[in-house]
């Protein structure tokens, strides 16, 4: 088991990146000009509630010191009252989250559907036709916007063929599902287009190997050889590649839930940003900061897990 | 998109067709377009501003090959008017990250110690953050515009040039050249730029085409999300922005715009790939 032994020192190689999320989202909200508490609690705050702020975040004391009441309001799971919504930030983050992590893994599965298969044909006719063709058109989608391109299927698929729901999040599961369809394909779209070049080069490299020159010695076919031995090898790449394009992944579902009008966090972080709602801006980006690194974790422990190669 | 490495001899200038076609291609497609911006005034056939009553929403026709929106613009001359936009947000969003992360690499990478550390660790923790994320996080305290998304891309952006550059000097400054320039007595400054940086700089450069492409879209989904260039003023990702209200009657508002984006993007790609065969660089 000692092979998993990262899994508990890891964590502490992470503390170093942590404490630096923590300082860059208390210096974004601490250089907003004007005073603090007012910038937290918004323009029509009482003075008492101004007290009160003043007090919990130490915001008449140096900056140093201020920084240790901010981590301690947020070791108590304190991040502040949203001005908007006037509930606490971690409870409003709760209540969004749930859209965002079902566009996020659906995005992630719609992703690798579409990107293996792609891979694999260009890798199999690699310097041929369908090679050539997926190459210029994973070159020609890593230009497209997701917003545009999510417009484009909405027109297409609800507008046109009326087969899809608009925008919104239904209440069942079902109704859920059904209307996560266009904002995770969208995602997924221009996901695989960055996948489809990795796995490529990938799949190449491992038709290449020791392990396929062998099995293709032993009698089995191409196509065989391809499925089980080639694929499998390609995926630890693809693994770390998801990993890697975390914080891009998050990015584009901040945008495609606008344009789907989701209700989740990216939606809530623009949101709050139209209306100054700066307490939620800062624990929304700390929350997707911790999440990036968490998903980075848990590719290595995964890794680990599927090749016995591989020692962390 | 992670570090490229140089190989010693470059293609050669004599190039295959197969090389040179994406060269030409990538090439054409960027000289179209900063033409088309040059020329704006001239090319356009309408007031990309001007609202006019009585054409709202045309569909494409003769007199307007884009179709109109809303307010009875012409979209064609509002697309050519946003090439001036879109490309200058490609061009600045991509000079400051590369010149301040070039900088910071290279000191990063000849000094190493702790200097190196500090600087390593602050890459880490920017990069923890989702890009995007952070980007706005940024906007949101500068306020919406356009001058607030390029100081967020300045501040987010250099990393990756930062990581690109150090990898490479890292190797160079061990190099022969290197240590004959040690011991000649020239200054650091001279060695790190003048030594070091030509030959470190082409991975960089070829890594600067295909982050236009994400500095362009980064730059219209802010602007589509309202917090970029703000309306009236002609830029693709707010013209994507004012058309969705009509995706179910005028299709075409929203449509010629991204197509736009696309074009623009995949010209720096094409140029990229193409530098990048040239250049002898591999991502």
């Amino acid at each position: 088991m000692h092979r998993y032994r990262f899994v508990l020192t890891r964590p502490l190689q992470f503390l170093p990146v942590i404490f630096g999320i923590s300082v860059i989202t208390f210096i974004l909200v601490r250089l907003i000009p004007g005073d603090p508490a007012r910038n937290l609690l918004g323009a029509r705050a009482t003075p008492s509630a101004i007290a009160k702020i003043r007090a919990q975040y130490g915001l008449d004391e140096a900056m140093w010191q201020q920084y240790f009441y901010f981590v301690k309001n947020l070791a108590n799971g304190e991040m502040g009252k949203s001005i908007l919504y006037k509930i606490d930030v971690l409870k409003l983050i709760a209540t969004r989250i749930e859209p965002t992590i079902a566009l996020v893994l659906s995005s992630v599965v719609l992703s690798v559907l579409i990107a293996v298969p792609m891979a694999a044909l260009a890798a199999r006719n690699s310097g041929k036709a369908p090679d050539h063709v997926v190459r210029i058109v994973s070159t020609f989608g890593i230009g497209f916007p997701p917003f545009w391109l999510g417009l484009m299927l909405m027109i297409l698929f609800s507008v046109k063929l009326d087969l899809l729901p608009v925008s919104g999040y239904g209440e069942t599961f079902g109704d859920k599902l059904v209307h996560l369809v266009l904002p995770s394909l969208t995602v997924a779209l221009s996901l695989s287009t960055v996948l489809i070049r990795s796995l490529r080069a990938a799949m190449i490299e491992a038709l290449k190997s020791d392990v396929a020159t062998a099995a293709r010695a032993r009698g089995m076919p191409e196509r065989i050889v391809f499925w089980r031995h080639v694929v499998p090898n390609s995926l630890v790449p693809t693994i770390n590649l998801l990993a890697v394009n975390i914080g891009w992944l998050i990015g584009g579902t901040v945008v495609v839930e606008s344009v789907f009008a989701l209700p989740g966090m990216g939606q809530l972080l623009v949101r709050a940003i139209f209306s100054r709602d700066y307490m939620v801006v800062q624990g929304v980006a700390m929350v997707f900061a911790c999440a990036t690194v968490l998903v980075n974790f848990l590719a290595d422990v995964v890794t680990v897990a599927i090749d016995p190669r591989v020692k962390l | 998109m992670s570090a490229g490495t140089v190989s010693s001899s470059p293609a050669g200038w004599r190039l295959r067709l197969s090389q040179r076609l994406p060269l030409v291609i990538g090439a054409g497609i960027l000289l179209f377009f900063l033409l088309l911006a040059i020329g704006a005034p001239v090319v356009a056939p309408y007031d990309p501003i001007l609202q006019n009553g009585a054409t709202r929403l045309q569909p494409p026709s003769l007199l307007h090959p884009f179709g109109t929106d809303n307010f009875g613009r012409d979209l064609l001359s509002r697309v050519i008017w946003g090439t001036r936009i879109d490309l200058q947000i490609a061009l600045i969003g991509v000079v400051f990250p590369f010149v301040i992360g070039t900088i910071v690499g290279t000191i990063a990478g000849f000094f190493g110690g702790i200097v190196d550390a500090l600087f390593m660790r602050l890459i880490d923790i920017i990069l923890a953050f989702p890009f995007l994320v952070l980007m706005l996080s940024i906007i949101a305290i500068l306020g919406p515009g356009l001058s607030s998304f390029y100081i967020a891309m300045a501040l987010v952006g250099w990393v990756s040039y930062a990581r690109l550059i150090r990898a490479q000097i890292l190797v160079l400054k061990n190099s022969d050249y290197a240590v004959a320039a040690v011991s000649l007595g020239f200054g650091r400054f001279r060695i790190m730029f003048r030594h070091l940086l030509p030959n470190a700089i082409a991975g960089s450069i070829v890594f600067a085409m295909s982050d236009a492409v994400l500095v362009l879209l980064s730059g219209a989904a802010v602007s589509y999300l309202g917090l970029g260039v703000q309306p009236p003023v002609a830029e693709w990702g707010v013209m994507v922005a004012e058309g969705q209200s009509f995706i179910t009657t005028a299709w075409w508002i929203t449509l010629f715009p991204g197509l736009s984006i696309v074009c623009l993007a995949f010209g720096f790609s094409m140029l990229g790939d193409a530098l990048g065969e040239l250049l002898g660089v591999h991502e």
